[in-house]
C-alpha cells in the first residue's frame, strides 16, 4: 500500500497507549472469529465425507475428501444454474453500467427541467420493497409476452432486464458523486479538441472515472448473483439460477450438507475473487462516491 | 461517433450530425451556458443544451418506467382489487375491493391486521438491532485498523468477505451452522461449554429471532466497516497531529474528530443499512423458507406469504402500498431532521 509509509511517519509523534492496543488486539481477534467460523465451516464441511456431516458436528473431517466436490454437478444440475446466472449478471452489469454512465454525466455536468425529479425518484426506488414490484412485473411480463411474443416471464431476458434496473439507482449516484470530483475544465479541453459531448465523455471522463466505474460493474455484478426473491418466482427449469438452484440440496429428504458446502464455495468464488482483487478501486470508489 | 467540431472556437462551420453529438458546452447547459458571450447560433445551441441531457438519461428513464415505476401504477390498483387465484391470468377481470384490502389490512382486531401489526414490530426491532449492531461493530473495526501495523491489510480483506459471499450462500452456511442435531452452534454450547443440557431449535421457536439477526449482522456489518472506513480516510491527517499536540488521547481523539467528522457518512449509512434491512427478503427466506416462524416473520416475508401461500394478491398489494408510505415517512423524517442538524452546524 503506497500510503503505509506516508501514514507511517505522520503517526509517529503520535504514540498508541498500551490501553488501546489492548482493546484493538481483543476487538478485531473476536471480529476475525465471528467472520472466519463460518468460512471455516464452509470450506472443512465440503472437505468432509458425508457419514461427517450427518450427527453432531465434527471441527475436523474425520477423512479429508474432495469428493463433495465432484458430487455436486449430478446431484443437481449444478453447471447449467452456473451458466444461467452468468449468462444473467454479465448481461445486466454491461447494460447497466452503461445506461448509468450516460445518466450520471447527464446528472453531474447539466442543470436541466426535471433533474431532481429524475434523481428523487430514481433513488427513492432503490428503498422500495422488491416484493412490491413482483407480482405487477410478473403480470406486466406476461401481458407483454402474450401481446409481442417476446417472452419475459420465465426468460433469462426477463431477469435481466429486472436486474439491471436494480443497480441502477445506485449506480447512478455513486457515478454522479465520482464524476462530481473531476474538473470540468476536462471536459472542456476535450470539447476545445474537437470532441462532442459524448467523445468528451467516453475518451477522457470515462478514463478518468474508471475506479467509479469498476466499483459500479463489481456492484452491479453482485446483485444480479446473489439476487433470490425474484429468481425464485421468475425462472422456470431452464431458466433457473444459482440462487434458487442452490436450495435445492436442501429440500431433498437426505440433506447433503458437505456437497452443500462445496457447491456455495464454487458458487461464491467469482464474486468473492472478483470483489477482493478490486477491493481498491471499491474503497477508492466509495471515497469518492458515496462519501462526500 | 462524436466528431462534431466545438462551436466556441468555429461558430460558423459546423456539420451537423446525429443529435446525440451536438457540441454543447459540457461544463453546464442552463446557468454556465448564460454566461458565455451569445453569438449568432446561440439560439439552436440552446435548444441542443435543453434536450442533450434528456437524451442520456432516455434509456435510464424508460428501464425504470417498465420495471419501478409502471410496476408501482400497476401494484396500486391491483390493491382495490379482490385478486384471488382465479384471476391471476385474467387480473382486469377481478372484481373491485374498494377499500377492503386496506381496511382488513389496518383492522387490528381482525386476524389479518394483527399479524400484520405483529410483523411490522418484529420487523422494527429487527432493522434497529441489525442497524445498531452492524454500525456499532463496522465503526469500531474501521477506527482499529485506521493505524497500519502487521496484518491490517489481511483482516481489512478477511472483514470484507462476508460481504461479497452471495446471499444464499452465506445464509445457506448459517443454516447448517444452526441445525439443532449437526450443527456447530448447539455442538459448541451443549457438547463443549455444557451451557444447557437441551439442543435448543434455533430455526423455529423464540431462538429464530436471535439466529436471524446474528446472520443479518454478520452479513451487514463488513459494508458498514467499509464504508466507514472509506469516510475515515478523507479526514485531513492535520486535524490529528494539531489534537496530538495539544496533548488529546487516542479516545479523545476518537471522540472529538473522528466521530464529528464521521457524521454526515453515517447520516447515509445508517439510512442504506435500515432500507436494506428492513427490505430484506434473501435472509429469512434462506434461513426458514416461504413461511417464517412467528418470533421472525419480517414483514417482506409476511407479505410473499401473503401473496404466494394463501393466493390473495388483492391484500399482498395493499399492504406492499402501506409498507411503501410508512418508509417513505420514516425516510423524510430522518432526512429533514438529520439534514436540519447538519445545517445549523455549518
Amino acid at each position: 500500500m503506497p500510503n503505509r509509509s506516508r501514514r507511517g511517519s505522520a503517526r509517529s509523534p503520535m504514540a498508541l497507549p498500551r490501553s488501546y492496543r489492548w482493546v484493538r488486539r481483543i476487538g478485531l481477534t473476536l471480529l476475525a472469529l465471528f467472520t472466519l467460523v463460518p468460512l471455516y465451516v464452509m470450506l472443512s464441511s465440503s472437505l468432509k465425507p458425508l457419514q461427517d456431516v450427518q450427527g453432531t458436528f465434527r471441527w475436523i473431517p474425520s477423512t479429508w475428501t474432495i469428493r463433495p466436490y465432484f458430487d455436486i454437478w449430478s446431484t443437481v444440475p449444478l453447471a447449467h444454474y452456473f451458466i444461467n446466472s452468468l449468462i444473467v449478471s454479465c448481461s445486466a452489469t454491461a447494460i447497466s453500467v452503461a445506461i448509468a454512465v450516460f445518466a450520471a454525466y447527464a446528472l453531474s455536468r447539466y442543470r436541466f427541467p426535471g433533474r431532481r425529479v429524475f434523481s428523487v425518484t430514481v433513488l427513492s426506488t432503490q428503498m422500495f420493497p422488491g416484493i412490491l414490484f413482483l407480482l405487477p412485473l410478473f403480470l406486466i411480463f406476461v401481458n407483454i409476452g402474450n401481446s409481442t411474443g417476446i417472452e419475459l416471464y420465465g426468460s433469462r431476458l426477463g431477469l435481466i432486464i429486472t436486474y439491471l434496473t436494480f443497480s441502477l439507482p445506485f449506480s447512478i449516484w455513486m457515478l454522479v458523486g465520482y464524476l462530481d470530483s473531476i474538473p470540468k475544465e476536462l471536459d472542456e479541453a476535450a470539447l476545445v479538441d474537437g470532441n462532442g459531448p459524448v467523445g468528451a465523455l467516453l475518451r477522457v471522463v470515462l478514463p478518468a472515472a474508471m475506479p467509479g466505474v469498476i466499483t459500479v460493474c463489481v456492484y452491479s455484478f453482485m446483485t444480479a448473483w446473489g439476487e433470490v426473491l425474484f429468481a425464485s418466482v421468475m425462472t422456470d427449469n431452464a431458466t433457473r439460477t444459482l440462487a434458487v438452484g442452490l436450495q435445492e440440496y436442501s429440500t431433498q429428504n437426505d440433506v447433503y450438507w458437505n456437497q452443500v458446502m462445496a457447491a456455495s464455495l464454487v458458487v461464491s468464488i467469482p464474486v468473492v475473487l472478483g470483489f477482493l482483487l478490486l477491493q481498491r478501486y471499491l474503497v477508492a470508489g466509495l471515497i469518492s462516491g458515496a462519501v462526500k | 461517433m462524436a466528431e462534431a467540431i466545438d462551436t466556441r472556437s468555429s461558430p460558423g462551420g459546423d456539420p451537423r450530425g446525429g443529435i446525440s453529438n451536438r457540441p454543447g458546452k459540457a461544463g453546464g447547459g442552463g446557468p454556465d451556458a448564460d454566461e458565455q458571450p451569445g453569438k449568432r447560433r446561440r439560439g439552436k445551441r440552446r435548444l441542443r443544451d435543453i434536450s442533450l441531457p434528456y437524451f442520456f438519461l432516455l434509456p435510464a428513464i424508460l428501464f425504470e418506467l417498465l420495471v419501478h415505476v409502471v410496476p408501482m401504477l400497476v401494484g396500486i390498483a391491483m390493491s382495490f382489487k379482490q385478486l384471488t387465484e382465479f384471476y391471476i391470468r385474467n387480473w382486469n377481470a377481478a372484481p373491485s375491493a374498494g377499500l377492503n384490502n386496506y381496511r382488513f389490512a389496518v383492522n387490528i382486531n381482525g386476524a389479518i391486521g394483527r399479524s400484520l401489526l405483529h410483523s411490522l414490530v418484529i420487523t422494527i426491532m429487527y432493522t434497529a438491532l441489525v442497524v445498531g449492531l452492524s454500525w456499532f461493530l463496522g465503526t469500531a473495526a474501521a477506527i482499529f485498523l485506521q493505524d497500519s501495523f502487521r496484518g491490517r491489510g489481511l483482516l481489512r480483506t478477511l472483514f470484507l468477505v462476508p460481504y461479497a459471499l452471495p446471499a444464499y450462500a452465506a445464509v445457506i452456511t448459517w443454516s447448517f451452522m444452526l441445525q439443532r442435531d449437526d450443527g456447530l452452534i448447539n455442538h459448541v454450547i451443549v457438547d463443549q461449554l455444557h451451557l444447557t443440557a437441551n439442543r435448543p431449535f434455533w430455526l423455529i421457536g423464540d431462538n429464530s429471532f436471535t439466529a436471524l439477526v446474528m446472520v443479518a449482522v454478520w452479513r451487514t456489518w463488513p459494508f458498514a466497516c467499509l464504508v466507514i472506513t472509506a469516510g475515515l480516510q478523507s479526514i485531513p491527517q492535520d486535524l490529528y497531529e494539531a489534537a496530538a499536540i495539544d496533548g488529546a488521547g487516542v479516545w479523545q481523539r476518537i471522540r472529538r474528530i473522528t466521530m464529528p467528522s464521521l457524521r454526515p457518512v453515517n447520516q447515509v449509512l445508517v439510512l442504506v443499512l435500515f432500507l436494506w434491512n428492513f427490505n430484506d427478503f434473501s435472509t429469512p427466506y434462506v434461513l426458514f423458507g416461504a413461511s417464517a416462524p412467528p418470533q421472525a416473520d419480517l414483514i417482506s416475508i409476511h407479505i410473499y406469504q401473503n401473496s404466494f401461500v394463501y393466493w390473495n394478491f388483492g391484500s399482498g398489494s395493499a399492504m406492499s402500498v402501506l409498507l411503501l408510505l410508512f418508509l417513505l415517512i420514516v425516510t423524510a423524517a430522518y432526512l429533514f431532521i438529520t439534514t436540519r442538524g447538519r445545517k445549523a452546524d455549518a
